[in-house]
């Protein structure tokens, strides 16, 4: 019981970090068809700004300073490069943003170095948020389950129940009939791919202190976050966020799990010695691929619903 | 199309030249300078190939620094052979596939000489494409120094005659680790937290074969493999670790996998005594301070707080590139080589392949030796601890006010492990 509830809560707050991640992702995917491959580096950019910003002014304004600065670079790159090749089609628009992760890796280790950087949680929400069964729940990690799911809230609000949200989804199918009626489709575009942006660099404010701020950062979340696009459904919030509970509580529960197929074989009366074809397949631990299971759903997924848990389109 | 063509071809002349003149010109270098060695002028290259991006880019970072910083140090005068040590990072992103590839660039650029460490996995390629490249190109042969590759196969059943290593094999830091850890009455029960490779699975069998020899009550609570640099997220294996009661965790975890780790258990505020290979490494110490004063271990050849020359060579590298000096391999292999090469009176590998077997130096813990049978150095190991500077330990890691501080040597002769290495010597 003690097990389960401490693996319960750690895979939920495991499941909101991969969608405060990937939220931005999806946005962008949704709105506008771009597969934003630097998406990572935002996040990346994110926490690197509230760093250099929280050594001056501190924490709280950092939380709300870097991810504008991530926006705002976000939409400047929207506006004077991806537009640009936006009439190209969806390839060359890939291509870019991922020349864009390579440059923004770089730079980062031009800048700032490419060890890790001091960047610690802030004092007030430093230690435990409650102790469950003697285990420690860290306050830090309520606050980003916090942030995730007001992000969702914010985010489900704007795009359905405001006006802009409303010429931000009929932009998407019917740009022509949009413009028509007196709006500026570049710009709405430009708006939505800052502020997806925004939503990556506020990830990396929340996660950099979290987990490390180093230039590798980028490279350990771009995969998995596409995982959760992809397993969500492309281009679907509601689908992203079921994603990252799923795969966030099955791959913590997984961690626990210490059976493999030997000892299925065992007690099925099977002897399997170090000798026997595929021994060293037998005695893999479920534990110990835990960590692979996101990208076995992503490969099943794609085999047997290609359009993903929630999505509407195919591909 | 002949106009870029034409191009190509000037440049590629005018390369061959450059070169050309500067292999002209090195030699000619030994006759204007007068200091003492053998080989005065002479100019030695050392291919440095590891990770330089990617997740363990700031660890291959540092130590390339490291090796560049050793190598402007004893260089000249400073080593009996009066050579200059001059080393050249290649990127071979930790994976065995690409150091192949480095490897052939550096050859082809002419480098003699070749170091690497940060996994088993690139070690053994890399071994063996030099065995390969030796054989083959008789004239043109290449050193390996493996500077912290602890996989015992490579002085063991894969051993090879143009390899040596600097480190400590895992065999022989388990049987420090594991001699020290036997008098430690409070450890009853032991998790085992590895990564899931050669380096993980060795940390995981010689300290179990080790305990189970020296103090056969001390049970295994638990053990897990975790995949290299995948995991975000320690927080579900900490849970475990919780569950199975253990009293004391032992890693071979190392980088962002070490320090993801410790934030995990500072996190679940689960404090137990954790014994180390790399927690004084890049980022470790900054996670662990937040954590104040955790009971943490590291068994190394090297401490914190060496004094002499060591000790000055930490204090000039943290002024210039405000970063901790993490590894003394480089320190030792420069001054092997510089050894060996005064006495082979040569630079040619073949030679200084030669003179380092058996070959001894003093070095700042007491003399190392190359050991002929193997190619791996018998040296001093330490056991040290995490505690606030103080008087006999001031040097503060990544500025946290803490310090690994020695609390146990032990001589060359504890922790030596026996060898089943049939070394193939050149004819």
């Amino acid at each position: 019981m003690e097990f389960f509830a401490i693996s319960l809560l750690n895979g939920l707050s495991y499941g909101l970090l991969l969608f405060m991640l990937s939220s931005g992702l999806t946005l962008i995917f949704s709105m506008m068809g771009v597969l934003n491959f630097a998406h990572a580096s935002f996040y990346m950019l994110g926490a690197y700004f509230a760093f250099s910003v929280g050594q001056w002014l501190g924490y709280w304004p950092a939380l709300l300073v870097a991810p504008l600065l991530v926006g705002l670079f976000g939409a400047g790159f929207e506006k004077y490069c991806l537009r640009r090749v936006h009439k190209f089609g969806h390839v060359p628009e890939l291509l870019i943003t991922f020349g864009l992760s390579f440059i923004i890796l770089e730079m980062v280790q031009l800048v700032w170095g490419a060890g890790s950087m001091d960047y610690r949680v802030p004092a007030g929400l430093d230690g435990p948020l409650f102790t469950l069964y003697g285990t420690q729940f860290p306050a830090y990690r309520g606050f980003m389950m916090a942030v995730a799911v007001l992000m969702l809230i914010a985010i489900w609000l704007l795009l359905t129940r405001t006006r802009i949200g409303l010429v931000i989804q009929a932009a998407l199918t019917h740009p022509e009939t949009v413009e028509a009626l007196g709006h500026n489709v570049p710009r709405v575009f430009m708006l939505v791919f800052g502020g997806g942006a925004a939503l990556a660099g506020l990830a990396g404010v929340v996660g950099g202190n979290a987990f490390v701020t180093e230039p590798g950062m980028a490279a350990t979340v771009g995969s998995v976050i596409f995982v959760v696009v992809v397993v969500g459904g492309m281009g679907s919030l509601s689908g992203a966020f079921v994603a990252s509970l799923l795969i966030g509580i099955i791959q913590t529960f997984a961690v626990g799990i210490d059976s493999s197929l030997l000892g299925a074989a065992g007690m099925a009366g099977l002897h399997i010695t170090p000798d026997t074809f595929g021994y060293s397949l037998c005695k893999l631990k479920i534990s110990q691929i835990a960590p692979i299971l996101p990208y076995l759903f992503l490969v099943l997924m794609l085999i047997f619903r290609p359009r993903g848990l929630l999505g509407t389109r195919e591909g | 199309m002949t106009f870029p063509m034409k191009h190509l071809a000037m440049v590629a002349v005018f390369a061959c030249a450059c070169t050309a003149f500067a292999q002209q010109a090195a030699p000619a270098k030994p006759a204007a300078t007068m200091a003492a060695g053998v080989l005065n002028g002479q100019t030695v290259r050392i291919a440095f190939m590891d990770p330089l991006s990617g997740s363990f880019a700031s660890v291959g970072q540092n130590l390339l620094k490291s090796w560049q910083f050793a190598a402007e140090r004893l260089s000249g005068a400073k080593n009996p052979a009066g050579v200059k040590f001059e080393v050249v990072g290649f990127d071979n992103k930790g994976s065995p596939q690409e150091s192949l590839n480095t490897l052939k660039a550096a050859i082809d650029q002419g480098f003699r000489y070749v170091t690497q460490g940060n996994g088993s996995g690139a070690a053994a390629a890399i071994l063996n494409a030099v065995a390969k490249h030796n054989e083959r190109n008789p004239g043109k042969e290449v050193i390996y120094l493996n500077y912290s590759a602890v996989d015992p196969a490579l002085t063991n059943e894969k051993c090879d005659y143009w390899h040596f290593r600097l480190d400590a094999d895992t065999t022989m830091k388990m049987e420090a680790l594991t001699s020290f850890m036997k008098d430690q009455p409070k450890v009853k029960s032991v998790y085992l937290l590895n990564q899931n490779y050669a380096h993980g699975h060795q940390v995981a069998k010689y300290f179990k074969e080790g305990m189970a020899r020296k103090r056969p009550d001390v049970k295994i609570a638990g053990e897990d493999l975790h995949p290299l640099g995948q995991v975000k997220d320690f927080a579900p294996y900490v849970a475990k670790i919780k569950q199975s009661g253990a009293d004391t965790i032992v890693t071979g975890n190392w980088g962002a996998d070490l320090t993801l780790f410790v934030k995990a258990l500072n996190d679940a505020g689960l404090k137990l005594p954790m014994y180390t290979y790399y927690a004084s490494a890049t980022g470790t110490p900054t996670a662990l301070a937040a954590s104040g004063g955790s009971e943490v271990y590291i068994v190394s050849y090297s401490h914190a707080n060496h004094t002499g020359e060591i000790g000055q060579m930490r204090a000039d590298y943290k002024k210039r590139f405000n970063d901790d000096y993490i590894s003394y391999s480089n320190y030792n292999g420069i001054q092997l080589l510089g050894a060996a090469m005064a006495k082979a009176k040569s630079t040619d590998p073949v030679q200084v392949a030669k003179a380092l077997e058996g070959l001894s130096v003093k070095s700042f813990a007491g003399d190392i030796t190359m050991r002929a049978s193997d190619h791996q150095l018998q040296m001093s190991m330490f056991i040290s601890k995490w505690q606030k500077v103080d008087g006999k330990n001031p040097y503060s890691l990544e500025n946290t006010g803490y310090t690994f501080a020695p609390i146990k040597q032990m001589d060359a002769y504890v922790a030596s492990t026996p060898t089943s290495c049939q070394m193939k010597r050149p004819s």
